[in-house]
């Protein structure tokens, strides 16, 4: 904190006063300057909100505006908690969690270890394993199906290449058993950097001294890894985890491009059935309440893990 | 220098060298492949095996910016010769140039939202975030956590209202209804993060502006301000990319006159099944300057991420 002589020499003097004669006060200046953003984020964010609560409790098409709205309270969410659609579309979303985070974590942690040796031109590579994550998902993925081709594409090609197998015996985007994993592959080959970061950003904030009094008392490399490293950079890797978690709990973009939910639906993430149900069969009180479950459910993942997350910290 | 403990050895370094550039470069394929498809012609892009050396052609990127139309050769072999080397492409495909396809306009459109947006959510975001971090505001964490937390809504949860809105309110497919959604979803990232620049910020220097006799405001554009600029820039670059880049509000909520490019690249369709070239040629145009800026901007941008998500 900067509480400097000034400050307090500041604080010592009638401000308000003082400064009411030069211009606005400070409080009306913080209001003035705080205001705007408030009221964008009101007007934008919170009304939707509000009016989303509001439709989730009536069977409103939003393809039939004249039609007589009627407010027929809890059945849209019974309805959505006994739909087996929606079931599946929740077990989609966790499995593509659940392995794109299990990738992300090993993958970005390593590079970021790795990384951290400070070899010549670190900073370089960096950069460029960085790269992906900067791009649109919605046109990285749309090229992505080109890689994906049974006969021409890129990655079938090399796979084989690698194997032996035929390039058009499999297809990862329209076999039911791949095309969950070549989401996967994706959003890891994209967002892989960004656990990088943060991981490094966690190696970087280890002061050496911890392990110079760790060789001081003659404990391994190994013990140190274990001992030091991890429950140093956990934190860390916890918060990616956390941000990664949530984004991908909403993914939408890259997913549609890449299978649009298919083959079938076992790839049809909630966002993507969500925006079926809205924007196609315009089942608008349907969806609203589907859209306040997801929120729900994010927002309660989301602050236990905080709570957990906390609790690490404080160790 | 001494010897240190924390030094790798210079045989880990190598190692690690070794391992992370491998995998710098195997991530480097995919993008390297959609460059390289932009160069080639229909039928090289689709061949089999996968063409690595082949004889550079232009057509994607005539194909990317016009429409063509088919002609019978009698009618071709009447026509005056070409007059540029995009109608000699197209004529070698029995076909004359139609005229300007819409990839032009909905660049510019994805320019205009992404300019428009990144600037309304940095003025706003720099008042507000100068007045958290100056101002006792009453209730400021909640706001803060708030503002935060408008974030986690999936953007399809918030569209349905949105779309609603906009429709009575005659924002839907235009400019000014993507700018001011846009600037929505980023200003809280904005706030958050100039709110750290500014707290780095010694408020002596406004202290010592206020005592000889500046305003508040002047304290703020004279003093703050400047010192905040590359804060400033480096939030603007982050603003701007995710306007940039966002697919669902523009696929949901624009059509025509304010579609973006994100939103059309994806629907670009040859004669006859999917034109890769002028896919990968829009993909090009459009991706190339976010990888020339992420590597020219490096040092700000990557500490931009992490300083987001560690300051939570």
């Amino acid at each position: 904190m900067s509480d400097g002589t000034v400050d307090r020499l500041a604080r010592a003097t009638p401000t308000r006063v003082a400064r009411k004669v030069k211009g606005l006060s400070d409080r009306a200046i913080a209001w003035l300057f705080v205001g705007p953003t408030i009221f964008l984020l009101l007007a934008i964010n919170i009304f939707p909100l509000i009016w989303t609560i509001n439709l989730s409790f009536t069977n409103f098409k939003a393809n039939r505006p004249n039609r007589a709205v009627e407010y027929i309270g809890l059945r849209n969410y019974e309805r959505i908690l006994s739909d087996s659609d929606i079931w599946l579309s929740m077990q989609a979303t966790a499995h593509f969690l659940f392995w794109t985070l299990f990738f992300q974590v090993l993958i970005g942690f390593a590079l970021a270890w790795l990384i951290n040796k400070k070899f010549r031109g670190n900073d370089m590579w960096t950069t460029i394993i960085v790269l992906p994550m900067m791009l649109s998902p919605a046109v990285v993925g749309n090229f992505w199906t080109f890689l994906y081709q049974p006969q021409i594409g890129l990655f079938n090609y090399i796979v084989a290449f690698f194997t032996g197998a035929d390039p058009s015996s499999f297809d990862m985007l329209g076999s039911v058993d791949l095309a969950p994993w070549a989401i996967v592959i994706v959003d890891t080959w994209m967002w892989t950097p960004f656990v990088m970061l943060i991981c490094l950003a966690g190696l970087r904030s280890i002061p050496d001294y911890i392990y110079e009094a760790a060789e001081v008392d003659r404990a391994s490399k190994l013990r140190q890894f274990f001992t030091i490293t991890i429950p140093m950079v956990l934190p860390f890797l916890m918060l990616a985890v956390l941000f990664r978690g949530i984004e991908n709990f909403k993914m939408f973009d890259l997913v549609v491009q890449l299978t649009g939910g298919g083959p079938g639906s076992v790839t049809e993430m909630s966002s993507i059935n969500l925006k079926r149900e809205a924007f196609e069969k315009w089942r608008t009180g349907y969806s609203s309440a589907f859209a306040i479950i997801l929120f729900v459910t994010v927002f309660g993942l989301a602050s236990i893990y905080v709570k957990a997350l906390n609790k690490v910290k404080e160790r | 220098m001494s010897f240190s403990v924390t030094e790798p050895s210079s045989r880990q370094k190598w190692f690690a060298g070794t391992l992370v550039i491998t995998y710098a470069l195997i991530t480097m394929i995919p993008l390297l492949w959609i460059m390289m498809t932009s160069f080639k012609t229909p039928p090289d892009s689709i061949s089999y095996p996968p063409k690595v050396v082949y004889e550079p052609s232009l057509e994607g990127y005539v194909n990317l910016f016009t429409t063509r139309t088919r002609l019978s050769p009698e009618a071709l072999a009447e026509l005056p010769p070409p007059e540029n080397f995009a109608e000699e492409i197209v004529r070698n495909r029995n076909m004359v140039i139609a005229g300007p396809s819409k990839f032009g306009g909905r660049f510019l459109n994805s320019v205009i939202i992404g300019f428009g947006s990144t600037f309304l959510s940095i003025f706003l975001g720099t008042l507000a975030a100068y007045a958290f971090s100056r101002f006792k505001i009453p209730l400021a964490d909640d706001l803060l956590f708030f503002i935060l937390s408008t974030r986690m809504m999936p953007p399809i949860a918030v569209a349905i209202p949105i779309f609603l809105m906009y429709r009575q309110l005659g924002l839907s497919d235009t400019h000014l209804g993507m700018i001011l959604l846009y600037t929505a979803v980023n200003i809280s990232l904005a706030v958050w993060l100039l709110k750290g620049f500014i707290d780095e910020i010694p408020r002596e220097y406004e202290e010592a502006a206020l005592i000889d006799g500046y305003t508040r405001f002047q304290a703020f554009y004279k003093v703050v301000l400047p010192q905040a600029a590359t804060g400033i820039a480096s939030t603007a670059i982050f603003c701007l990319i995710f306007a940039w880049n966002e697919y669902a509000f523009a696929v949901l909520l624009t059509s025509g006159t304010a579609q973006t490019a994100p939103a059309f690249i994806p629907t670009i369709i040859g004669v006859g099944g999917l034109d890769w070239p002028a896919i990968a040629a829009g993909a090009t145009i459009f991706l190339l300057p976010v990888m020339i800026f992420t590597v020219l901007l490096r040092k700000h941008l990557l500490r931009g991420i992490t300083f987001g998500a560690v300051r939570k």
